[in-house]
C-alpha cells in the first residue's frame, strides 16, 4: 500500500517538468504557503502541474516520506525535489529559481 | 496547538549545537513563526539538506504542532 503510493508519486513527479504538491488548486490555494508557491510559479511564467494533497490522504502522507520533507507545498523540477515555499522564495528572489528552470529547459507558459 | 519560541530554539540547538537561532513571532499568537538558523555546519551543504537538518532537530513537530514556521538557513559570513 505504502510502496504503491510511493510508486504512484514517483510516476506523477516524472510525468511533469514542473510539479507542485500543494493544498488546494492553483486558482484556490487552501494555505498561505501554497498560495505563495503558486504566485512564484506564475511570476516565473512556466508551465506547471499541481497535485492537491487535500484530495488524497495517501499522497498527503506519502509525499512527506518521498522527499523526507515534512511540509507542503513541495516543488519538483524534472523529477528533482527543489524545496518548499521558503526555499522557493529565497531562490526566486536571488534569481536561482529562474536559472534552474532555464537550465532544466522548462517550457514557458503560453501567453 | 502552539509552541513557545524558546522551546523551538532549544530543540534546534539540541540538533545543531553551534546554531545561531533567531525566532520572530510573526502574528503574535505563538503559532506563526519565522526562524533564521545560522550554522557553520551548513557550509557546503545543499539548502534542502540544511532545512532537513533543522526539521530533524525539531523531531517531527514540523508540519504537526508547528504548522507555520518560515525557515531561512545560512552559513556565518567569513571574516
Amino acid at each position: 500500500m505504502t510502496e504503491d503510493t510511493q510508486a504512484r508519486i514517483a510516476e506523477t513527479v516524472n510525468a511533469h517538468e514542473v510539479l507542485l504538491f500543494m493544498k488546494g488548486s492553483p486558482l484556490f490555494p487552501q494555505c498561505g504557503f501554497s498560495s505563495r508557491a503558486i504566485a512564484i510559479l506564475e511570476h516565473l511564467g512556466v508551465e506547471y502541474g499541481s497535485v492537491d494533497v487535500l484530495q488524497d490522504q495517501g499522497i498527503r502522507q506519502g509525499i512527506k516520506q518521498f522527499s523526507d520533507w515534512p511540509t507542503i507545498p513541495q516543488l519538483y523540477v524534472k523529477g528533482e525535489f527543489v524545496g518548499g515555499s521558503d526555499i522557493m522564495m529565497e531562490m526566486y528572489e536571488s534569481g536561482e529559481l529562474a536559472e534552474l528552470m532555464q537550465k532544466a529547459g522548462v517550457t514557458a507558459k503560453a501567453a | 496547538m502552539a509552541m513557545a519560541a524558546d522551546e523551538i530554539v532549544v530543540l534546534i540547538r539540541s540538533g545543531i549545537p553551534d546554531a545561531d537561532v533567531e525566532i520572530t513571532d510573526l502574528a503574535g499568537d505563538g503559532d506563526h513563526y519565522a526562524a533564521r538558523v545560522v550554522s557553520e555546519s551548513f557550509r557546503g551543504v545543499s539548502r534542502v539538506r540544511q532545512h532537513q537538518r533543522v526539521y530533524e532537530a525539531l523531531g517531527g513537530r514540523m508540519g504537526g504542532v508547528l504548522h507555520a514556521l518560515q525557515l531561512t538557513t545560512a552559513v556565518p559570513p567569513t571574516e
